[in-house]
């Protein structure tokens, strides 16, 4: 996870540098990141798919932001109720000390 | 009626009869209110994701069950008189699962109207693939 979250920010800042107008033609080609669960087509958020909802958890147990998966509005709201479910009984962290 | 699902965790020094004796119970209770069970499971024992009450590993059991507010009622009840269980979750199921019904058949609607106008979506797997090398460079 930290390599995917790092180059998210970097490919961010490289972005922004090409001014409006989206990213440049010439440096990299930037890919839209799109949301897992519309292209899998993943309607219900099961809290005890935990494997699933480990991908959108840091490596302290934190939530990703939408900026780094990519996971569309609705279904991040979603998403954050089922991580909370699992986490109330204890499938995920509330918290991990590293 | 309502369909709920309740996940509850049972202390991992709990015996075999004493786990078999409380699900038994638990049907009894989703019965005796009038209620149907669809699925009891015992998903088994889990590492927990941080202490509940000086366990760390726990029993997991998921009752499936049709019922009313008040069936989830007593059935929280006896869970927390109940001495082994040491944590329980129950969440109410139908109307997600009506909401991913009707996802589901307004794609097959989508599908229908218009077949083959697009191809289908790539695959998501090599989303992730290209962007680590940049991340080990940088």
């Amino acid at each position: 996870m930290p390599e995917r979250k790092s180059s998210g920010r970097s490919q961010e800042r490289s972005g922004r540098r090409e001014g409006p107008g989206g990213p440049g033609r010439k440096q990299y080609f930037r890919r839209k990141k799109v949301c897992k669960f519309c292209t899998e087509k993943i309607d219900v958020i099961d809290f005890k798919d935990t494997r699933l909802l480990g991908q959108f958890v840091s490596e302290r147990g934190k939530i990703l932001p939408r900026r780094l998966t990519g996971t569309c509005s609705p279904h991040q709201h979603v998403l954050t109720a089922a991580i909370k479910r699992a986490r109330n009984i204890a499938l995920l962290p509330f918290a991990l000390e590293s | 009626m309502r369909r709920y699902e309740v996940i509850f965790i049972i202390r991992p020094d709990a015996g075999e009869e004493e786990t078999a004796k409380i699900i038994t119970q638990m049907e009894g209770v989703v019965t005796g209110a009038g209620g149907k069970i669809e699925k009891v499971e015992r998903v088994g024992r889990r590492r927990l994701a941080y202490r509940v009450s000086r366990y760390w590993e726990g029993f997991y059991v998921l009752f499936a069950f049709e019922g009313t507010g008040d069936t989830v009622k007593e059935f929280e009840r006896r869970l927390k008189v109940a001495d082994p269980v040491i944590k329980f979750l129950s969440v109410r199921v139908d109307e997600d699962q009506k909401r991913a019904a009707k996802f589901k058949a307004f794609r097959a609607k989508q599908e229908a109207r218009r077949p083959k106008s697009r191809p289908p979506a790539p695959p998501p797997a090599p989303a992730a693939a290209p962007a680590t090398p940049e991340a080990t460079q940088g």
